[in-house]
Parts: structure tokens; C-alpha cells; sequence
């Protein structure tokens, strides 16, 4: 072993040999936070590809910026005119204005179908749709069993699949592209800006990503999911700091001990926290490992999101949040009085 | 001097008054010298000890340590002042459940910085200095009462102490196994150059220190005539 790794090691001396000598009762705090780590991240992981069911034709488009109708910040809501995106394409500050009509409808190919959301767009923003034609994203192409030069029937109109491609979701059913044709109001428009614009009469403009609580069941399904996530870490933390809590005041005397013998109160708490750490990181790494491999077999089935924004920022809150709970628990080592290891009370 | 108290008074609230623990105290002890304290329950010893050790701060007089006064350091200091300079043996032994009979010691290098090999080496030495050297695998659970007190002696030797205090080293133990370990404190006090200072209630023992005093009602008094401490200073076990 070499010295480095000795002399990291030896300030956690008593710690360590704590975590060896009273197996049953770290193995039993571990297993909680794998459990608590496993939930958090298919929690995680379950909320993302939900999100993504909803939003991704949203986060894909290649814009900055949406505007709607200043009455409404709603893709179910919104309603903009001609007039509106093309005074768009001419603010400066612009380079891309185009308008999206959004709506859902029944899509039916042979003796399959399935509800889709439409996304009517001009070439600008997805080249291969044109009149007659229609771009399938992938999942829906799957439920409806259909390939490039198919056809399918959209609101009464038979049309050849020109392309399929993307994981096109809007509102929890698959996205069809499109033309726009000879619309004159859309929903929204899609902005691509170069710096801060002013708003053309009639339209709000957000942010893409602050767009996606405009979709309705978006902000009510992720709000409730990151609710529960939020309680599950403050949870962590506080059954973290319930045990080290009870264990600080059990081995109170060990510590009296210690500082009579001269320990100072920082090596204390740094062997303390030094123990702490190692618990919430073995046990988070063996729930996440476990979450990615419940994730990974699950994923054709159910919209899991399996990347390193689920996996590895939920890991990370848990020990963050984890040792401050362990920080409050062993603050007590503070106020253990040494003299309490003179004499016969012990 | 190694350990000097001058003049020291140490009072608790008892109520609306004050208890007065030690009055007025004043005790030299030289390296290399066991003083034994002697005196009933509740006369003063353990209250004694707890200022020798910097654990309490007297309400007057100074406790000096190797040249080092202790009234006014901050707790950090006095914390420092202890893992150099004082050596603790409790009345229980006070071993860590979870730590070997070796480890017990090095954890007094973890609480100075010392490297842990230089630690590992000086613990196996004083492990065999305590005649326990074939125990050092052994957790607490695995070692008789007197072993146990033995590895308590052996971990406040463990930093090279100039002041040693031991408290009721005898208390749990049979006769035998008692005078073995006030044997064994003798004898590692001229070997280990401590100012050591032995508080007891058991005056079966007293033979072999080198300085007896009584405490009474926080007073310290002339050595009893009957208790003669031994003239050539130690005894063997």
C-alpha cells in the first residue's frame, strides 16, 4: 500500500474499523441507502423518459425560442396568424421564424392505428414533408407497422410516408410531420435568434426548454414525479442522520475516551464523517449500478431514460444530501465532555 | 517538576452554594516518581486527577505540566497538551470495542499524525513491555480483565508521556492481579521517566510507589506513618 493511501487512511483510523467490527449493523444502514438509491434512480430515470414522451418533438427542434399568442402560453391555447411569423422572419435579431401547427388526430395504416400528434411545418424545419406526404418519427411508424413509401390515412387523407426517422414525442403519443400547406394560423412559431428580440404585437416568446410547461400534462406529470424524487432525497438524508444519530450517541463514550487521550475535536468529526462517506458512497454506487441494470432491461417496455444525467446527478445528490444529514448527527461529537471517561461512570 | 499543582481550588455548584472538590492543593511530582493518592469516597481524587489532566479548569491556582501551565489555553491547546505530554489510565480500562489490543495503542498515533508504521512498531514494543505481546491480534472481548488493564497502561504510554495519571487502576481486579498492575506502573514509571500519579482507594498496594499523600474533604495531608512507601522506589510484579 503506498504511504499516501496509508496516511488517507489512517484519518479515518477508528472509523474504518468500526465499519469491519459492526458489520450487521452498517450492512443493514447500506442496504437501506441501496434500496433508497435504487428507487431514486429508476424514479430518475422513469421521470426522464417520461418527460421525454412529452416533449422531445419540442427539445429537438432546432430553435432557441417559441412564441405563442400573447393571449395564451399553451400548445393546446395558442393560435398565431401569417401576419405574425412573418413579421418574425423580418425582426432583426431573427435568422429563423417558422410557424408549427400542432394538433392530435387518429392515424391509420391497413388494419392499424393509432393516436398521433401532428406537427404541421414547413421544409424549413423538417425538409421531407411536402403535400401529399408525411415524415413519421420512429415510434410512430412502429405502431402503425409502417416504412418509407407506405401509406397512411390522416383525418381522412391518404398520404406516402416519405421518411422515417427521429424519437418524436409530443404529449405522450408519437409525432407525424406534416407540410404546413396553405395554413394561414399555427400554433406556435419556432425562433432561431442571434441575440435579444423584441416581441412582434400579439406573441409571447420563452425559452424551448421554458416552453415545456406550456404542455399541460408535462408540468403536472414531472411535477408530481420531482416531487416525489425531492421527498425521497430529503428522506435519504434524514434516515442518514437518524443513524448516525443513534450510533454517535451510542459510541459517546468511545469518544470521551478519545478526547481525554488528546483527540481533537476535528479528527473526531473527521473520522466520523470519514465513515459516514464511506457508507452513502458504497451504497449509492451499488444502487445506482443496480437502477442502471434494472433500467437497461426495462427500457424497450417502459420510457426509461438511461444517461448520465439519471444515473450520475441523483447518485451525487444522494451522498451530498446524505452527508449533511451525517454532518448534523456527528456535530454532537462537539459536546461529548472527556471528563465523563475519568472515574466509574462508564 | 513534571507535574505541578500550586495552590489549586476547585469548587462545583451544589445547589444555591458551592462544593468545594480540591482547596488549596499543592502537589510536586518529579520524573521518573509514583505519588500515590489515597482517601476515601468523595474526598477529592477523581476531582483531583480531572485537573492534573487539564479536563477541568480550577477556579485558582495553576496546574503545570513539564514546564507547560495549563490555566488559559484554549480547549485545542489543552487537547495538544494531553496527547504529548499526559498519559490517561482509566479506572475501566475504556478499549475501543471495535479495535485489536494493538490497535488500541496506535490509535494514539492517529490522534497525533504519526506515521502508522513507526506507530505499529512502538505499540508491538510496549504490547510487550506489558507482557502481552502474543495478544496484539486480540479485541477487548478476548482479553481477561487484568489484560485488558494492561493494554489500558500500555496506550497511555504510547505518545512517551511525561505526566502519567492513573486512575484506581485496581478497582475491577483481584489482589493479586491489582498489585501486578501497580508493579507493572512502578516499574514502566522509572523506565519511561513519568511523573505518574496513582490515585487508589486500596492501600494493599502502596509498598510499591515511591510518594504516598492523603486527600481529605479536597485537603491534601501528610503521608499516613503506616503507609511507608517502598525506599528503593518500585516493585517488581
Amino acid at each position: 500500500m503506498d504511504a499516501s493511501l496509508h496516511e488517507r487512511l489512517n484519518t479515518v483510523f477508528v472509523a474504518l474499523r468500526d465499519l469491519r467490527f459492526a458489520k450487521g449493523r452498517f450492512a443493514l444502514m447500506g442496504v437501506v441507502i441501496v434500496l433508497i438509491t435504487l428507487l431514486v434512480g429508476l424514479l430518475s430515470g422513469l421521470t426522464a423518459g417520461l418527460g421525454r414522451q412529452n416533449v422531445s418533438a419540442i427539445t429537438d427542434l432546432p430553435v432557441d425560442r417559441i412564441a405563442f399568442s400573447d393571449q395564451h402560453l399553451s400548445y393546446s391555447d395558442s393560435t398565431v396568424t401569417q401576419e405574425q411569423w412573418r413579421r418574425w422572419a423580418a425582426t432583426p435579431g431573427v435568422s429563423l421564424a417558422e410557424p408549427v401547427a400542432i394538433s392530435t388526430t387518429k392515424a391509420t395504416a391497413g388494419s392499424r392505428s393509432a393516436a398521433v400528434s401532428i406537427f404541421a411545418v414547413s421544409p424549413a424545419l423538417v425538409p421531407e414533408v411536402g403535400d401529399g406526404s408525411v415524415t413519421m418519427s420512429v415510434p410512430a411508424a412502429e405502431e402503425l407497422g409502417v416504412r418509407t413509401g407506405d401509406t397512411v390515412t390522416l383525418a381522412g387523407r391518404d398520404l406516402t410516408v416519405a421518411a422515417v426517422r427521429g424519437d418524436a414525442w409530443f404529449s405522450h403519443t408519437p409525432v407525424v410531420w406534416t407540410s404546413l400547406g396553405d395554413r394561414t394560423t399555427a400554433t406556435v412559431i419556432a425562433l432561431r435568434t442571434t441575440g435579444d428580440v423584441v416581441d412582434v404585437p400579439g406573441t409571447r416568446t420563452t425559452t424551448k426548454d421554458g416552453s415545456l410547461d406550456a404542455i399541460g400534462s408535462y408540468r403536472s406529470e414531472n411535477g408530481s414525479l420531482q416531487l416525489m424524487r425531492g421527498f425521497l432525497f430529503v428522506i435519504s438524508a434524514l434516515v442518514i442522520g437518524a443513524f448516525f444519530t443513534v450510533w454517535t450517541i451510542q459510541r459517546s463514550g468511545d469518544i470521551a475516551v478519545l478526547k481525554a487521550l488528546g483527540a481533537s475535536t476535528a479528527t473526531l468529526l473527521r473520522d466520523a464523517l470519514g465513515q459516514a462517506l464511506v457508507l452513502l458512497t458504497t451504497g449509492t454506487l451499488i444502487g445506482t449500478a443496480l437502477a442502471a441494470a434494472v433500467g437497461l432491461l426495462v427500457r424497450g417496455t417502459v420510457p426509461f431514460l438511461l444517461d448520465p444525467a439519471t444515473v450520475l446527478v441523483p447518485a451525487a445528490t444522494t451522498i451530498l444530501l446524505g452527508a449533511v444529514g451525517a454532518a448534523l448527527a456527528v456535530r454532537r461529537i462537539v459536546t461529548v465532555d472527556p471528563l465523563t471517561a475519568l472515574g466509574s461512570a462508564r | 517538576m513534571s507535574l505541578t499543582l500550586t495552590d489549586v481550588t476547585l469548587t462545583y455548584p451544589d445547589g444555591d452554594s458551592r462544593l468545594t472538590a480540591l482547596d488549596h492543593v499543592t502537589l510536586d511530582v518529579p520524573r521518573g516518581t509514583t505519588t500515590a493518592v489515597i482517601g476515601p469516597s468523595g474526598s477529592g481524587k477523581s476531582s483531583l486527577l480531572a485537573v492534573a489532566a487539564t479536563l477541568v479548569a480550577p477556579d485558582s491556582g495553576t496546574v503545570t505540566i513539564d514546564g507547560t501551565p495549563a490555566s488559559g489555553l484554549s480547549r485545542g491547546r489543552l487537547a495538544e497538551l494531553r496527547r504529548h505530554r499526559i498519559g490517561i489510565v482509566f479506572q475501566q480500562p475504556n478499549l475501543l470495542p471495535a479495535l485489536t489490543a494493538a490497535e488500541q495503542l496506535q490509535v494514539m498515533a492517529h490522534v497525533t499524525g504519526r506515521k502508522p508504521a513507526d506507530a505499529r512498531r512502538k505499540a508491538l514494543e510496549l504490547l510487550d513491555a506489558v507482557g502481552l505481546a502474543d495478544h496484539a491480534r486480540r479485541r477487548p472481548h478476548q482479553l481477561s480483565g487484568g489484560q485488558r488493564q494492561r493494554v489500558n497502561i500500555a496506550r497511555a504510554l504510547m505518545n512517551d508521556p511525561t505526566v502519567l495519571l492513573v486512575d484506581e487502576p485496581t478497582s475491577a481486579l483481584d489482589h493479586d492481579r491489582g498489585a501486578a498492575v501497580v508493579g507493572l506502573i512502578t516499574r514502566l514509571t522509572h523506565q519511561q521517566a513519568t511523573a505518574t500519579v496513582l490515585v487508589t482507594h486500596d492501600r494493599s498496594h502502596l509498598t510499591a510507589v515511591d510518594d504516598v499523600v492523603t486527600i481529605r474533604d479536597g485537603r491534601l495531608h501528610e503521608p499516613d506513618p503506616v503507609l511507608e512507601p517502598n525506599p528503593r522506589g518500585g516493585a517488581e510484579e
